[in-house]
């Protein structure tokens, strides 16, 4: 569409250039569009939340330029190789995460990065694409839905990882990798009677798990339903980012203008809570321009899955999808108080390496689902 | 294809995937719908509610105290100002090694060894950020010392802040009082809020009546902080956008006391305890408050040791004390021109009436006479000669005849037996007796009675009646004006500094002492001009006739201790037991531009020790008035005494009023 209403030569040259480029490197490009734009309003955000630290920044860069090249180069892998590396990336994150956790328990306290000399990473994140690719892996040859053995069998790969990440202890990650895992299975087909009697499950759990919680867990929860409750101590953060984003108003405060974070009052304002910086700074107007970013992207990602012509890549590429908009929510929601404070980046803004890597990795693998599926299907 | 009931359907498995993605997108909608809402509710709906949650957050109230009022003498010298004071602060988080930077400033002698626990404590109370003050008021030597040091001190420093200084030293300290500490007594009656960022506050005198006009009127900025309170200018692109407003600096205060007249005092008063009380009998104003010994204001805002404050308040002197308005004396023969007055306004006695003093006066009922004082004998005594030779016999024979509560009745109207209400706080009033006080005073019905005896007494100043240097200043006062009486008064302006505006305040008329008549007058001031002339105090003050202005007097001598009348009058006492010298007087007679009171504790005779004080008090306040051109002006005199001036004999008998109720 947009090619015909182009009227420059040279214009359409250009795009039809790119879109040969785009093509030879199996990237997708509205995609890749939405993404940049994204990390670059990132960028933007960050250079204010993190008090105009370059340092940051060019690390901000550096992360991206990781990223980018693993979805480059994940985007080239075909999706058979893709299904057969599946198993091992598995077992070789469950060593990884199994090495953090002894480390963790000699070294008495919360253990989550691996320490390579030169690069920190934190082999939880490798489970994020590792449990959903294994799921995605087990439940392609089975008959869908699945029965209870293959949902036996789906449990154990998912509750292995987020176990042991939970026991770092990692919550937020935990849930993530439960989700991440779960959603293949949803997807799958699983049934509307079990989905309704595992809630109704989680929910006595809750009532049951409370007791297991770490007491920071039970103080997240706490905080979580009543803020006020503990003004200074744990729901501080969620007071200051909910006066930081409703402070903003509707065109924010300007960009670099924002005193919560300015001046040091909105804590992780350059990792967790970056939300509520753009909040203050830029108003609904940023909120709701970003939160559009990323339904264009969650939904690209989704018309890109029902293109996938096997079971492993649309299982694979729709919790992949998914997981994506998951992380967003519960990031956004935590931010503004929706939902109860869970230590998740917002998805290609918040600083961090390890995450931006392995989102990037995440859309790498989506499209070379999507870019190398047989042309002849549908 | 592994296992036989593995058929894969892949046309239902994908209808079912895609009806899942149906449900996904459906599900991502209301998140996305739940999520807008939320923000619209906190971005539109409570937004202005978080807005000033987030102002309140960034910034915070600094006050900006206001610069303490001036208090400048009549003729504008500068009393009391504001000084920059040198104190060593210490911020806590620069300082690497708390405890060994402590202990280096106590090798240097810059705080006391035994105070390095407190120091400590008071700084880990602040905010690691907040300069604490470890040191007050160090001396340039110190500083210097400091200074060569420094650099083994990071996060010690020298500040300076304004502290209240008295250009004068301890000149006047009881009239103008001093400023200190702000305690815990002073918390409960000021507003707090308006004494933010002051430390001080005025204690006694007119630094403490005046507190509010002085203080003025705290202004305040807004600090940008950040979240762990401190301070910071600009961070980031965040522009201030903050409130301020200026301080109203307290009015200058203008006070009615003259600072030349003020010195004379104090430099009389030295070596001794006393006080004086100069007035001005046409307005009240107070131009000498002077009590001795005084100590240095400026002593207490820049802080005290404990040293030091126990020093001032165990000195047996006491220093602290407030002589002139507050103690009590018997006020001795200075009380005779009143008693004279309401002999004369009872129709007890007229002016030219004598009495024969023999040195002894007998009352009916009495075994012991009631004795003239040391030496004895006045012969044929009027009213102008009783005065200025200060008989007792003549006083006591007309209080006799005047009855108690007449001479308390009109006494009171001359200001005794209640405070006179000067604008300052602190005032006792000494003790005006009468029938009825005396019934409310004793318990014991035998006690209850009034005496004739004590009648005789109060005739001579001696006995019941107490009064402070400040009643009686107010009593010369309203015998120099005739009778008119004016709230005595320290404060007579207020200036507004930044405008220069002046605000009069104007003198207080208290009722009339009526019913006496100009020539009346004329006797009594013609008996004081005698007590300088030729009477009790011609010795003592002689070059007082001698100077262009006329000078009208008397001499008064309150006992301290009792002394049997068969006892030897031994002059030599203890000095703690020599008699209380007082002088009361007032000048030019003509027309009385002063009056004044002296008091020296255990001085002994009241011409020797008061008399040359307030003659020097006269001089420096009235000669640079135009009262010291050359003697003509003593002649011009219109009062001059009307009776033939006995001459003063070169031994002139003082005047000793002997109570003999007591063994």
């Amino acid at each position: 569409m947009i090619y015909e209403q182009l009227s420059a030569p040279s214009a359409r040259r250009t795009i039809t250039i790119a879109a040969r480029v785009l093509m030879a490197l199996k990237l997708d490009g509205p995609l890749l569009v939405g993404l940049s734009l994204i990390a670059i309003f990132g960028l933007v955000v960050l250079y204010s939340a993190s008090g105009q630290d370059m340092g940051k920044i060019l690390r901000a860069i550096l992360h991206l330029g990781l990223g980018t090249v693993a979805m480059l180069a994940l985007a080239q892998v075909k999706p058979s190789s893709l299904r057969n590396a599946a198993p091992w990336l598995y077992l070789f994150g469950i060593v990884l995460l199994l090495v953090v956790d002894v480390t963790g328990h000699i070294g008495k306290g919360a253990q989550r990065w691996l320490d390579l000399g030169i690069i920190r990473f934190q082999p939880s994140e490798i489970m994020k694409l590792a449990v959903p690719m294994l799921c995605a892996w087990y439940l392609h040859e089975r008959p869908l839905p699945p029965g209870p053995l293959a949902l036996l069998v789906v449990a154990a790969i998912i509750v292995v990882p987020a176990a042991l990440t939970a026991a770092q202890p990692d919550l937020g990650t935990a849930i993530l990798i439960t989700i991440g895992g779960g959603l293949v299975v949803v997807m799958a087909g699983l049934s509307i009677y079990i989905i309704l009697g595992m809630l109704l499950t989680g929910v006595l759990g809750a009532w049951y798990g409370w007791h297991l919680l770490q007491d920071y867990q039970r103080n997240r929860v706490l905080t979580f339903i009543d803020p006020q409750n503990d003004p200074l101590g744990a729901g501080y953060h969620i007071i200051q980012s909910q006066i930081a984003i409703g402070s903003g108003g509707v065109f924010g405060k300007g960009w670099m203008n924002g005193s919560q974070s300015q001046l040091e009052y909105l804590p992780e304002r350059h990792t967790d809570f970056i939300f509520a910086v753009i909040g203050e700074e830029f108003g609904l107007l940023g909120l709701v321009i970003l939160l559009m970013l990323y339904l264009f992207v969650v939904g690209r990602a989704m018309y890109l899955t029902t293109q996938m012509q096997d079971t492993f890549g649309r299982l694979l590429a729709s919790s992949l999808a998914l997981t994506f908009f998951v992380y967003v929510f519960i990031n956004t929601g935590m931010v503004s108080g929706v939902l109860p404070v869970v230590g998740v980046p917002l998805p290609l803004v918040s600083y961090g390496g390890t995450s931006m890597v392995t989102l990037l990795a995440g859309f790498g693998i989506l499209m070379a689902l999507y870019s190398h599926r047989k042309l002849v299907g549908s | 294809m592994a296992s036989p009931v593995s058929i894969k359907n892949h046309h239902r498995e994908q209808r079912l995937f895609q009806r899942r993605m149906l449900i996904a997108t459906v599900i991502i909608l209301l998140c996305a719908i739940t999520l807008g809402s939320r923000l619209v509710l906190l971005q539109i709906i409570r937004h202005d509610y978080y807005l000033e949650l987030s102002q309140g957050n960034r910034a915070r109230i600094e006050p900006i105290p206001a610069n303490r009022g001036l208090i400048l003498d009549r003729n504008g010298k500068v009393l009391a100002e504001n000084q920059a004071a040198y104190q060593l602060e210490l911020v806590r988080e620069q300082v690497p090694d708390l405890t060994g930077t402590l202990t280096g400033l106590a090798a240097l002698r810059l705080i006391p060894d035994d105070e390095i626990e407190d120091i400590r404590r008071l700084v880990k109370s602040r905010r690691g950020f907040e300069g604490v003050p470890i040191r007050l008021r160090m001396s340039e030597e110190e500083i210097a010392r400091f200074a060569v040091h420094r650099h083994q001190f990071p996060g010690v420093d020298i500040r300076t802040r304004l502290t209240r200084f008295y250009p004068q030293g301890e000149l006047g300290v009881h009239a103008l009082g001093y400023v200190a500490a702000i305690g815990e007594q002073d918390l409960t009656r000021i507003d707090r809020s308006a004494y933010a960022g002051t430390t001080l506050i005025g204690k006694l005198g007119v630094e403490s009546a005046r507190e509010k006009e002085l203080h003025g009127t705290n202004g305040f900025r807004e600090v940008l902080v950040n979240a762990q309170g401190r301070s910071v200018q600009k961070q980031g692109g965040l522009a201030p956008d903050l409130r301020s407003r200026a301080p109203k600096a307290g009015s200058d205060l203008i006070l009615s006391i003259d600072l030349a007249a003020q010195q004379a005092a104090e430099e009389g008063l030295k070596g001794r305890r006393g006080a004086v009380v100069a007035l001005d009998p046409d307005n009240g104003d107070v131009l000498v408050l002077a009590s001795h010994p005084g100590f240095d204001p400026s002593l207490f805002g820049r802080g005290l040791t404990r040293e030091e404050y126990t020093h001032l308040s165990t000195d047996t002197d006491r220093p602290l004390f407030n002589r002139a308005l507050r103690g009590t004396y018997p006020p001795g023969s200075t009380v005779k021109p009143v008693i004279a007055l309401a002999g004369l306004r009872y129709g007890a006695i007229t002016p030219e009436e004598h009495i024969i003093c023999p040195g002894i006066w007998f009352l009916r009922g009495y075994a012991k006479p009631f004795r003239e004082g040391k030496s004895g004998r006045h012969g044929a005594m009027d009213m102008e000669n009783a005065i200025a030779h200060s008989c007792d016999v003549y006083f006591y024979e007309l209080a006799h005849r005047l009855e108690v509560d007449h001479i308390s009745e009109f006494l009171a109207p001359f200001g005794y037996g209640k405070p006179t209400g000067i604008d300052i706080k602190g005032e006792l009033s000494g003790i005006l007796p009468s029938r009825a006080w005396k019934k409310q005073r004793y318990k014991n019905p035998a006690e209850k009675v009034w005496f004739p005896g004590e009648t005789v007494n109060f005739g001579v100043g001696q006995g019941y009646l107490t009064v402070t240097p400040m009643e009686q200043a107010h009593m010369v006062a309203t015998i120099a004006s005739r009778g008119r009486s004016f709230k005595p008064r320290l404060v007579t302006g207020l200036k507004d500094p930044e405008s220069g505006q002046m605000s009069i305040i104007p003198p207080l008329r208290l009722p009339d002492v009526e019913g006496i008549p100009e020539k009346d007058w004329d006797h009594v001031f013609a008996g004081m001009m005698g007590t300088i002339q030729r009477g009790t105090a011609a010795q003592a003050a002689a070059n007082m006739s001698h100077t262009a202005y006329t000078v009208a007097g008397k001499t008064g001598t309150a006992q301290v201790v009792s002394i049997a009348a068969n006892e030897k009058l031994d002059m030599k006492l203890e000095e703690r037991q020599r008699d209380h010298s007082w002088f009361i007087a007032f000048a030019p007679v003509e027309a009385p531009r002063i009056a004044l009171v002296v008091l020296v504790e255990n001085g002994g005779f009241g011409a020797a020790a008061a008399a040359p004080i307030a003659r020097k008090v006269l001089d420096a306040y009235l000669l640079p008035r135009g009262f010291g051109t050359p003697p003509a002006a003593a002649a011009a005199a219109p009062a001059a005494p009307a009776s033939a001036p006995a001459p003063a004999p070169a031994k002139v008998p003082p005047a000793r009023a002997k109570s003999p109720k007591k063994p």
